[in-house]
């Protein structure tokens, strides 16, 4: 069977991750091993199981709706990359 | 010495009055000073804040009777670098979070406090606990304490490390798919990864959301049971963290096993397993019936497609829950002429090369005809790898298993070659996947090099008495876990 190909340079678009050339060449040849390793799950036939998304699951979580102390402002701008008059500052985004 | 105790023993000395908390916790610090710079199991650790924590519990300690409700009074537990810690640096090994301070304590972090413990240190992980080295921390390799030229397991290495060489009492590591299990195999001491919704992650940097667990690193199984009284529980802020009543651990403690049913799942008693390893495996088993348990083989028949289910879940969810660093609100940030282009290549130069390799593979298997082949199929499989379990536990009490193929590997051994490293877990995934508790107790060393090996206790959903009760009961009969690396690694 010849091995998936797997596009690098589109994924990682989608992923908003900037790869260098060379980490594009890398990862296309590992992932591509990887998925071919993977191919083995074709082997079951799956079409009769439900999927597992949690081991435990539990249904409509909720939590009592009462106001409690949350983090200050300045607490919550303190790790950020750039501020200004108490908000996150980012690049424009309409002209 | 006093960093070389157990927790228990610490605690009965503390009691005692036989030492003083900040006596212990400069021990700690003195030992960190000697051996860290070889290990490098830690990433940072504040002194001052340590004694000052220790000298409160002092004043406590001081007062009689003692509290009930603080039963670790005075024991100095590092943390790995995923879990927040209030007013103390949280970096996941990484560095696009570019020295993030975390705002509040994470629960488990909150319940330490609460109960007296001495919270101090950032141990060396796996960038964002993705690894089984600690290769792929952004800060260097951590080495482990038995020889310096191999790694530690990862992704919890520093934890184990930390441990191994009584640079603390006790640790916190977490758990994805052998994170805690597989670096306490590689350093000798115990780990154990609780069942799913057993501890909080609130306040733990997510990788694979539906597969975390906190849990503990200990040198004894009554440490871990010590430990997991305090952090186990219900937690609101964690929708996904059960509501099961939490019992004590230490209650069902005893020196045999009789009555206890164990099964040795034949799937993981194949080729590629290290001779030495399956020699100290059998013997474990032997010792076990010694004990007075039943052993019989049993099936777990999806085993093999484990390794392929893990990492297409894990990097799926990894590639989810990393997208939240985007260089906008905390972290480091490289700017673009657009939001878009300042995402892309924020998280170009902040991430190492595993975390990208498993975000591109993450997000390939979620995309638009590529889900129903990889992610669909692999939580199907799930479903499968999880009713085996299931299954067994209906004629078990636990399983037994190595906890790793191998021992500890040498540093770069497996470093360019990820499908490689995958398969180094391939004992402790499917723990992850169904959901179950599993443990990792030292069960002898390999000849030369002088290297430990762990025994792996499989337990059903909530069975963590069952397993710490295995462990103990092991413990007391052979003492490995009393064994101790050279005292000073040599770099």
């Amino acid at each position: 069977m010849a091995a998936p190909q797997i596009h690098v340079n589109d994924v990682a678009r989608l992923a908003r991750l900037s790869l260098t050339p060379e980490e594009e060449t890398l990862f296309a040849a590992q992932l591509g091993q990887v998925l071919a390793f993977m191919e083995q799950l074709n082997r079951l036939d799956v079409s009769h199981v439900e999927p597992t998304a949690h081991a435990v699951p539990r249904l409509n979580v909720a939590r009592p709706d009462e106001p409690h102390p949350s983090l200050t402002h300045e607490e919550a701008l303190r790790n950020a990359p750039a501020q200004t008059n108490g908000l996150f500052l980012v690049p424009r985004i309409v002209e | 010495m006093p960093n070389r105790l157990t927790l228990s023993e610490l605690v009965r000395q503390l009691a005692a009055r036989e030492v003083s908390a900040r006596e212990v916790m400069e021990a700690c610090l003195s030992r960190v000073r000697e051996v860290d710079p070889h290990l490098h199991a830690f990433l940072s650790i504040d002194p001052d804040d340590a004694l000052a924590q220790a000298e409160a519990a002092d004043r406590r300690l001081a007062v009689r009777p003692l509290p009930d409700d603080q039963p670790l009074l005075g024991v100095p537990v590092a943390v790995k670098d995923v879990i927040a810690v209030r007013h103390h640096p949280l970096n996941c090994a990484s560095r696009i979070l570019g020295g993030f301070i975390s705002p509040y304590d994470a629960t488990v972090i909150e319940r330490l406090k609460a109960a007296g413990a001495v919270v101090f240190g950032r141990l060396n992980m796996d960038e964002f606990a993705m690894g089984s080295s600690t290769e792929n921390s952004a800060f260097g390799v951590t080495r482990n304490p038995w020889d310096p030229t191999r790694i530690p397991g990862g992704s919890s290495g520093g934890s184990a490390a930390a441990v191994a060489a009584d640079e603390c009492i006790a640790s916190l590591g977490s758990d994805t798919g052998g994170s805690i299990r597989q670096p306490a195999s590689f350093c000798g001491c115990v780990g154990l990864k609780p069942t799913y919704g057993r501890v909080s992650r609130y306040g733990l940097v997510a990788y694979a959301s539906s597969l975390d667990q906190i849990g503990p690193l200990t040198k004894s199984a009554r440490d871990a049971a010590l430990l997991l009284n305090v952090i186990a529980g219900h937690d609101p802020r964690d929708s996904t963290s059960v509501p099961e009543t939490v019992p004590d651990y230490t209650a069902a403690l005893a020196p045999e096993l009789h009555g206890l049913r164990l099964g040795l799942p034949r799937e993981y008693f194949i080729g590629g397993i290290d001779p030495q390893v399956r020699r100290a495996i059998d013997a474990a088993v032997s010792q076990l019936q010694a004990l007075g348990a039943d052993v019989r083989d049993l099936s777990l028949p999806h085993t093999e497609y484990a390794v392929a289910a893990y990492y297409i879940i894990a990097t799926a969810e990894a590639s989810a829950n990393l997208a939240r660093f985007d260089g906008v609100r905390y972290g480091r940030r490289v700017d673009g002429a657009d939001p878009v282009e300042m995402y892309a290549r924020t998280r170009g130069a902040g991430f190492g090369t595993e975390v990208k390799r498993r975000i591109v593979l993450g997000t390939y298997v979620l995309s638009s005809g590529y889900y129903d082949a990889y992610y669909l199929r692999a939580q199907k499989v799930r479903t499968l790898i999880r009713q085996d379990f299931l299954n067994a536990f209906e004629s078990v009490d636990a399983l037994i298993t190595p906890t790793a193929p191998t021992p500890a590997f040498r540093i770069g051994e497996k470093a360019g070659d990820p499908l490689q490293m995958y398969l180094s877990d391939i004992f402790t995934l499917s723990c992850n996947l169904a959901g179950i508790c599993g443990l990792s107790v030292p069960c002898g060393f390999t000849d030369a090099p002088r290297l430990p090996i762990g025994l792996q206790l499989l337990g059903p959903p909530f069975g963590e008495t069952t397993l710490l009760r295995i462990a103990h009961a092991y413990e007391e009969a052979t003492g490995w876990h009393c064994q101790k690396p050279p005292p000073t690694p040599t770099p």
